[in-house]
């Protein structure tokens, strides 16, 4: 997937492209197969979405009807990536935009959209120049607009460049912005699937998981699947950030150890830092520590480990970072980003993140313990309206968990031992 | 009133919706491209044209951190307060561009010429600390370097 990705040079054209084989399994697609067929294949594949969720795709595609293709359809590409920690969708959009839209034309493919959007975070401008002029140069060679490569097949692919909002990436969220509304997520079912954008069927997925589409068609799923180390098909790509000796960003095979990312790929950790423990993919993941380091980095294998893979790309926690402030710092985002819908977020994460503040400036209490620890309860899935404030509580509750005894320092000794 | 300039591209983004209502959040971007900021005759005057009640505009405008409903200085200062960014500094630079520029985040200098605000996560964690002034992104930050560019933006 990054093989024609150079972070020092331009994107490839799409002529380029080409001339490295790009766009071959969305040809192969349109010309040689039916919808269903290129559905199949990509259940077959076990593609998980790379979005965090690691929802099968070709499910999520298969739930689209497909008795009446003369209604709209549409595919939307979520590359809205606000993950805290996460930095992946941006270097496979600045790095090769051409293997995007080629997974995109194959899926809108797949499920008979005739639209489909790029919805594109804001502050991504590099991006939004790259990808304007790569789907200039997709309608110029007849990859989009009507009757694609004389298989009478039409798709129009727009972008939509955000105005900020976390929880835009939540998938009817964004349905409701690219409408033009507050991005508040809607009730599900119906599934956008059935009712999605504009009330049509619609199909969400992430930048990550449409760039692996052509390839698919074209090398099938055995080639996919023996890229893992895991049940779960394909490579991902992995990152680190925080002070390590390499930060950056790794395609590896799904089932690469943590241990071995962080200490072969991103080098251990910087000199004079400790390790202390890690989210694994992005901030709303729960935290992993020491003894996690032989864990598997796959879907099944970090939720078997009381984690999530999210987005893959970790945020290590060092021995001078405060732990307190690290959760302090987490909690406040979300707190900001809460779309304000349903009380226990809008109320209860500003009120965690105010709790925090206290026992970091030494003004904490043990009772505040266990009102943090309470969290779980009422931030459960099922108590909110979406995943927004589940996610906030993993590394809230995790922490708590493996940090404890920083938490009653704190409240002990009045103030923060990392603060002179 | 919109000009005519402001009319013909929200014409443009209308174009890639089934109605115009959808193009809400482009139109509030285009106006704020042209004046800076979204202004409460603004919130009419696309209400007007999108055919929806100011209300629902500005509910939209207010939703979203990137419509600014208070006019923002020449230039946009946007450090991001991220986790990664915390774990590498940015606080430091924070104090620096604070103390230099004589405002806190939220707040705009007295010659219009800066705003200063906090964004999350720039998904450049790799190579943190990072922010924007208006469009453009900058990473690795150091103290010296921010000197540099803040007088690149008059």
């Amino acid at each position: 997937m990054t093989q024609h990705i150079n972070p020092e040079s331009a994107p490839l054209s799409l002529k380029e492209y080409q001339q490295v084989g790009g766009y071959a399994g969305t040809v192969k697609a349109l010309k040689e197969m039916t919808p269903a067929e290129v559905t199949n294949l990509v259940k077959a594949s076990n593609l998980l979405g790379r979005g965090g969720a690691g929802f099968p795709t070709g499910v999520k595609w298969s739930l689209v009807p497909m008795d009446d293709n003369s209604q709209s359809k549409y595919l939307v590409c979520n590359a809205d990536e606000m993950e805290p920690g996460t930095f992946k969708d941006r270097y496979l959009l600045e790095g090769n935009p051409h293997q995007l839209i080629a997974g995109m034309i194959a899926a809108s493919y797949a499920i008979q959209a005739q639209k489909a959007y790029i919805f594109l975070r804001w502050a991504y401008k590099k991006a939004e120049k790259i990808l304007r002029e790569a789907i200039r140069e997709a309608y110029e060679a007849g990859y989009l607009g009507k009757n694609i490569l004389g298989t009478g097949y039409n798709l129009d692919i727009s972008i939509h460049s955000s105005a900020g909002r976390y929880i835009c990436g939540e998938e009817t969220a964004l349905l409701n912005s690219l409408e033009g509304r507050r991005a508040i997520p809607r009730t599900k079912p119906p599934f956008p699937a059935i009712s999605g954008l504009f009330g049509k069927p619609t199909v969400v997925n992430n930048v990550e998981t449409l760039s692996w589409i052509s390839h698919i068609v074209e090398k099938g799923t055995e080639w996919f699947k023996g890229l893992s180390l895991t049940e779960t098909g394909g490579t991902k790509l992995f990152g680190i950030s925080g002070k390590v000796r390499n930060p950056g960003l790794w395609e590896l095979p799904l089932g690469t150890t943590v241990r071995e990312l962080l200490e072969e790929h991103a080098g251990g950790m910087l000199e004079g830092y400790g390790f202390r423990g890690l989210l694994p993919g992005g901030a709303s993941t729960d935290f992993l520590v020491s003894e996690h380091l032989d864990v598997k980095m796959d879907f099944a294998t970090v939720a078997a480990a009381g984690s999530r893979m999210g987005t893959g790309t970790m945020i290590i926690l060092d021995d001078k970072t405060c732990p307190v402030a690290f959760l302090q710092n987490i909690e406040r985002f979300f707190a900001l980003e809460s779309c304000g819908f349903c009380t226990p977020c809008r109320e209860g994460l500003p009120w965690i993140e105010k709790i925090l503040g206290a026992i970091e400036s030494g003004n904490g209490k043990m009772e505040y313990l266990d009102i943090l620890k309470s969290q779980k309860k009422y931030l459960a899935p099922g108590n909110t309206f979406c995943a927004h404030a589940p996610g906030a509580a993993e590394p809230l509750i995790s922490g708590l968990n493996y940090f404890y005894d920083d938490f009653v320092s704190h409240i002990n000794d009045k103030k923060c031992p990392w603060k002179s | 009133m919109l000009t005519e300039e402001e009319k013909k591209e929200i014409q443009e983004e209308i174009a890639q919706y089934p109605y115009p209502s959808a193009a809400c959040i482009d139109a509030l971007k285009i106006v704020q491209h042209h004046r800076g900021w979204v202004s409460d005759e603004s919130v009419k005057d696309i209400a007007q044209f999108l055919q929806m009640s100011n209300e629902d505009v500005d509910g939209v405008a207010t939703f979203y951190s990137r419509i600014y409903r208070k006019p923002v200085g020449r230039n946009v200062i946007l450090l991001c307060d991220g986790i990664t960014c915390m774990i590498m500094g940015y606080e430091s630079i924070y104090e620096h561009i604070s103390r230099k520029l004589g405002i806190r985040f939220g707040q705009t200098t007295p010659d219009n010429r800066y705003t200063l605000l906090p964004i999350s996560c720039l998904g450049d964690c790799d190579h943190a600390p990072s922010m924007m002034i208006n469009n453009d992104h900058f990473n690795k930050l150091t103290v010296e370097q921010v000197d540099k560019l803040l007088e690149n933006y008059k």
